[in-house]
């Protein structure tokens, strides 16, 4: 079991032929991921990499039932490219690209949220993948390792460093979830939280935040809930107010979305927070015997 | 990216917002002469992108265009110092404007909501240098209306908004048709956030926006070429400014220990990781994915830029950037910047076995972990 991506997911890899697209598109077949299609206007017709290339989405839906979508074209499409997944009846959609205006992002937002038919997870994310079935995304699939840890964060890289700290611990992940680090993520915190919860292979969760939005704090009071523990690390502690950290997300602004705001919200609602990356697999490890799951 | 104060108000009346009338000057004679269209009753402001420039003497009203024009004359090419901007900034033009008579004064922004998803529309009728108190002891006189993506804002709502913050009669639909304005040119300009604080109202019953600040979606400038030749100039540091030219996401902090990493988390990581051992990170730095050697190579140029700077860390986890790029980088730019300063690398993930062999038996000090690194540092740089 895992959440949103397994051995079944086919892929269609919207922007595969440009530079980008075609390495992380090598690394996902290589990792075993069912890359079934890409889609690049103009290019239909041909093969890349040994999968077919279409000229639409609608196209590459019908001709493999492709269930997923990933997004590598540029910022400046990239909302046209989502809504053409909507439209095309994919259910799951990635979108890897970095620099999507804001205002893009919060129309496509709202609208996949009125239709309720796709849910699209980033933009400016790492990806998705559930260990030894599906890599949909441009981590490095070696670090990853199957195991009960659910994983949703706001990093890449922050990401890699936790797993791979988890992974030398012998403490594998049923799903790493990247909601991706831009101010208006397609798929927050909570909603994720709510799946690894539902989940019954995963055990514990690692929840990756940083400074910027209120997310964390919203996401702090589900928990409380969730009869699952949840291990937190929130990056951007010492970063001076009113400074922009190159995520358009890690804003500071006033009291809200501070790191201290985040910590103690978690704190409250019976989250473990680690103040080092490296704490996470001891806690993690501590919460697993008191509930008797060992590993 | 945030606009001057002369960029905001034009792009504002490009809209239909009422500003006072004024233009731009780079000199003496220039500002003279616009005094003296306007009619003598001006005030001057610098245009520097930075907080407290009233305090710094950046401000100041006139009621003849000969005085207005000498201290413009003055003010340009002067560096202005504030408690907000202690390194100071250079004053390059000046706003020439003609003085607004004021009634009361309102606060009007828009800007995203990121907890709602949507476009946040904030009013209060109790503008003015306060707003910032107005807001934390009583929150409730900011009247707050979200603004739906696809259908924008509803007349009643925008009357029942300018009612329920208390506006009188005279300002009742001028205010209206402001919060439209705003909202249109929020939308169809990217902007992340506009905010008039005063919109004044004046004697003769007049809306105005008498101040402006407008930032814009750096995201988004590819569709206004315009301000994207601008860019450079709205740092606020002349290193961040450097960095803006590079396309490098750099943030000057103050310390003296360099900092480069590779994703914007991991960095932000790295500067916790710096302080909890004792130092004090001299800036953000994140390379992006997939850097090569050339780009590393100008990141750790524009680090050493900083003279504070007494040590580098470089942390990397290899993804799309690959370990011994980074690793080439670095010593390209030790042979040819002639870094003289303590260097600590911390490289894992993709090709960071590569990586480091090229590092081994050169000065720079590896390291394990994020932890490690950042101990090594602090301790090289006491």
């Amino acid at each position: 079991m895992a959440i949103l991506v397994d051995k079944s997911t086919k892929v269609v890899v919207c922007g595969m032929t440009g530079r980008e697209g075609s390495f992380h598109t090598g690394q996902m077949i290589e990792y075993g991921t069912q890359v079934v299609a890409g889609v690049t206007p103009g290019k239909g017709g041909t093969d890349h990499l040994g999968v077919p290339v279409f000229n639409t989405v609608k196209e590459a839906v019908v001709a493999t039932g492709a269930n997923a979508a990933l997004i590598f074209v540029p910022a400046p499409y990239a909302a046209d490219s989502v809504l053409e997944c909507e439209a095309a009846g994919i259910p799951f959609v990635t979108l890897i690209t970095e620099g999507v205006p804001t205002l893009d992002m919060l129309r496509v937002a709202n609208r996949l949220k009125a239709n309720g038919t796709t849910r699209l997870l980033g933009g400016n994310c790492a990806g998705i993948i559930t260990p030894g079935e599906c890599k949909m995304g441009i981590m490095p699939g070696h670090i990853f390792s199957q195991g009960p840890i659910g994983m949703v964060s706001r990093s890449g890289t922050l990401t890699y460093e936790i797993v791979w700290e988890l992974t030398r611990a012998g403490l594998g992940q049923t799903t790493c979830v990247g909601i991706g680090g831009d101010p208006i993520p397609g798929t927050r915190f909570i909603e994720v939280l709510e799946m690894f919860e539902n989940d019954p292979a995963t055990k514990a969760v690692v929840m990756v935040g940083e400074i910027g939005g209120t997310d964390e704090e919203t996401a702090a009071a589900y928990i409380s809930k969730m009869t699952k523990p949840v291990v937190a690390f929130i990056s951007g502690r010492t970063a001076p107010p009113g400074k922009r950290m190159g995520h358009a997300g890690a804003i500071v602004s006033g009291n809200l979305g501070t790191a201290q705001s985040k910590v103690d919200a978690l704190l409250a609602n019976g989250a473990l927070v680690a103040d080092k990356t490296s704490d996470v697999p001891g806690l993690i490890q501590s919460v697993m015997s008191k509930i008797g799951a060992g590993v | 990216m945030k606009l001057h104060e002369y960029q905001s108000k034009d792009l504002l009346s490009r809209f239909g917002v009422a500003v006072p009338r004024g233009e731009v000057a780079t000199n003496r004679e220039e500002a003279t002469k616009i005094a003296e269209e306007l009619g003598g009753n001006v005030v001057v402001k610098a245009q520097v992108l930075m907080g407290g420039r009233g305090k710094a003497g950046g401000v100041k009203l006139f009621t003849n265009a000969a005085e207005a024009g000498e201290f413009a004359g003055n003010l340009i090419g002067k560096k202005l110092v504030s408690i907000q901007n202690p390194a100071g900034m250079i004053v390059e033009k000046v706003l020439v404007g003609e003085t607004v008579d004021i009634a009361e004064e309102y606060y009007l922004s828009v800007l995203l909501d990121r907890a709602a998803q949507k476009l946040l529309v904030m009013l209060s009728k109790e503008g003015g240098m306060e707003i910032e108190q107005v807001a934390e002891e009583r929150p409730e006189a900011i009247v707050r209306l979200n603004v739906d993506p696809a259908w924008g804002l509803c007349d009643f709502e925008v009357r029942d908004a300018v009612l329920a913050a208390g506006l009188p009669k005279a300002a009742q639909s001028q205010m209206a048709k402001m919060i439209k304005q705003l909202v249109k040119a929020t939308i169809e300009t990217d902007a992340e956030m506009i905010e008039i604080n005063p919109v004044a109202l004046t004697p003769d019953g007049k809306l105005i926006a008498a101040d402006a600040k407008v930032s814009i979606d750096e995201n988004a400038l590819f569709r206004y070429p315009d301000f994207q030749s601008t860019q450079s100039d709205s740092a606020e540091d002349p290193i961040e400014a450097e960095a803006a030219r590079r396309g490098i996401a750099y943030v000057r902090l103050g310390g003296e220990v360099g900092i480069m990493g590779n994703g914007a988390g991991l960095v932000m990581c790295s500067l916790d990781e710096v302080n909890a051992a004792g130092g004090k990170p001299a800036n953000f730095l994140d390379v992006g994915g997939g850097a090569k050697a050339e780009r590393v190579k100008s990141c750790l140029e524009l680090i050493l830029m900083d003279d504070n700077v007494k040590g580098l860390l470089i942390n990397i986890f290899g993804g799309i950037t690959r370990g011994e790029e980074v690793a080439k980088g670095i010593l390209e730019g030790f042979s040819s910047l002639n870094i003289d300063l303590p260097v600590v690398a911390r490289i894992e993930g993709t090709g960071a076995a590569e990586g480091l062999a090229l590092l081994e038996g050169t000065k720079i000090v590896p390291a394990a972990t994020m932890q490690e690194a950042a101990q090594k540092i602090v301790a090289l740089t006491r």
